[in-house]
Order: structure tokens, then C-alpha cells, then sequence
């Protein structure tokens, strides 16, 4: 029996749209990363762009914004893990240890 | 409706897709895991170089955007079969190939120069951590095989869409590849940032 799929019941999105916003996105990345004597700001909009990006990329090109809230939560459980290892993870990296070469 | 179909109904129309997502949630946190490691190594250590120094950013900032061009022709392949239309779905399909295959061709350029410049998985001739030619050629060689994998799985997609085996009702197979070729996107632009831009 066919079944109909949560996906299947939107409009499609304006994937030209997304594409045109991933890439002024990569070239904001590209000016960002050039900016000198500010590296925090660099590494803090590093990351919120290339979050915005994989956002983009998850909620429209795999339509996840279209699906079942369940799933959207399954498939958003690797971030919370994630966060919690690189969380665990700081107090090791920031102590400046010595790697072996 | 029996209580299988019932079942199969909660979350995705069939299986294939649920498990798709579930692979890939798996192998999301294999990258988390290299790139939890690839920021404990950078962070602990005092002599990391600017990548940007050593790397080819503006060659690989093409290679990302012909990656980002590449998950634009996959949904417009998806798009053409949802609507019938056979020929759309295998020219976008055959753009999408064209594009994994030109990000792994630069990619092998990439790493091609940088070997010939001394940089490996064990040092580099710089003068810098010698575990930034190791994380550099994991974190990349782990997603250029799945980028390899992707093409090759692509390209089953492409024959069997060429053979009519894909219709406007029958089309799951090409969304479930499209879920696997945007993911590996969606890597890509962490990879990108991470140990490209990031200085």
C-alpha cells in the first residue's frame, strides 16, 4: 500500500534561493577569516556561519524542516551528545599539553 | 491499515529513509569525534600553524562551492523525478556526479602538492606541530571516502534511473541518496571552517 510521505505534502522550497545564500555565506566566511587582529570575533562568526550553513543544508536541501517532529529530534540527538564531549573534552585541550610529535 | 503499516506510518514513508537518517546520525558523531579530537589537538598545542599558510583556501573555497552547486543539482534530480520527468532527474543526477567527482579530482590536486611539499601524516618540513599534517589528512581522506562513496553510490542511482526504474510514484531510492549527498555536504562546510578558516 503507498504511503504518503510528511515531505511530500509542502510546497517546494526555492532551492536556487538556498544555493544563492550558501554561497554569499562561504564568501562572508572568506572576508570574516581575513580580518586581522580580532580572533575571537573571527572564531565566533566562523562558527555561527558555518552553523547557519549546515542549518540551511539540513532544514531545506534534506528537508528536515518538513519532517515529523519525532524525527527532527532523532536526528538532532548526535548534536546534544555532541556538545556534551566537546564540553567534556575543553578542560583536556585548554590545559596546553605537550603532544608527543 | 494492519499494524505494520501503522507502524512504518510514525515517522518516515518506509524504512529505507528512517534508516538512512539513523546511519546518519552514526556517522555524524564519527565527525564529531575527529573534529572533538582535531580541536583538543589544535587547542593543547602551542606551535599550530595559520592554516591558510600551508593550505590552498581560495582552491579549496571553489571545491566547497562546486560541493554546495553539486547538493542543488541533487535536489533538483529529486524534484524532476517527483514530477515524472526521467531526462531532468538523470542530466541533474549526471551534474551531481560531475560535481563529486571534480571536488574529489581537486582534492587529490590538493593533497598531491602538499605531499610533494613534505607535508605528511607523521611531520612537515614547516616547522610546526607535526600533528597538523595528521589531523589535516584524517579529517579530509575520512570525508574524500565518503564524497568517493557517494559518487559510486550516485552513480547506481543514475543506471538504475537510466534503466526506468525510478518513477513520480517511485522515487524513495533517489531521496534516500540525496539524504547521504547532502549530509556529506553538511560535513564539508564544518570541515571547511574548522581547518581551513579558522586561524
Amino acid at each position: 500500500m503507498p504511503v504518503s510521505s510528511p515531505t511530500d505534502d509542502h510546497a517546494e522550497p526555492n532551492y536556487w534561493m538556498v544555493w544563492l545564500a550558501l554561497a554569499v555565506l562561504t564568501v562572508i566566511e572568506l572576508v570574516i577569516a581575513r580580518v586581522p587582529n580580532a580572533k575571537a570575533f573571527v572564531i565566533v562568526s566562523l562558527c555561527a556561519l558555518a552553523l547557519a550553513k549546515a542549518a540551511l543544508v539540513a532544514l531545506y536541501f534534506m528537508h528536515l524542516k518538513f519532517e515529523k517532529s519525532a524525527l527532527i529530534l532523532i536526528v538532532l540527538s548526535p548534536l546534544l551528545l555532541s556538545a556534551i564531549m566537546y564540553i567534556g573534552l575543553v578542560p583536556d585541550a585548554t590545559t596546553h599539553i605537550h603532544w608527543l610529535p | 491499515m494492519n499494524e505494520v503499516e501503522r507502524y512504518e506510518n510514525q515517522l518516515t514513508p518506509g524504512w529505507g529513509k528512517l534508516m538512512m537518517w539513523i546511519f546518519l546520525c552514526s556517522d555524524a558523531m564519527s565527525f564529531a569525534g575527529l573534529l572533538a579530537a582535531y580541536g583538543a589537538v589544535r587547542l593543547g598545542s602551542s606551535d599550530w600553524p595559520n592554516p591558510a599558510q600551508i593550505l590552498d583556501v581560495p582552491l579549496t573555497a571553489i571545491n566547497t562551492f562546486i560541493l554546495i552547486c553539486s547538493s542543488v543539482t541533487m535536489v533538483k534530480a529529486l524534484s524532476a523525478i517527483k514530477h515524472g520527468n526521467k531526462s531532468g532527474m538523470l542530466l541533474w543526477l549526471a551534474g551531481t556526479i560531475l560535481g563529486g567527482a571534480t571536488f574529489l579530482g581537486v582534492q587529490a590536486y590538493e593533497w598531491t602538492h602538499l605531499i610533494h611539499e613534505g607535508l605528511t601524516i607523521q611531520g612537515n618540513p614547516f616547522g610546526v606541530s607535526s600533528l597538523f599534517g595528521a589531523t589535516f589528512y584524517i579529517l579530509t581522506g575520512f570525508h574524500g571516502c565518503h564524497v568517493l562513496s557517494g559518487v559510486i553510490y550516485l552513480l547506481c542511482i543514475f543506471i538504475k534511473g537510466a534503466r526506468g526504474g525510478y518513477t513520480a510514484g517511485h522515487n524513495s531510492p533517489v531521496e534516500i541518496a540525496g539524504l547521504y549527498w547532502h549530509f556529506v555536504d553538511l560535513i564539508w562546510i564544518l570541515v571547511f571552517t574548522f581547518v581551513y578558516l579558522i586561524v
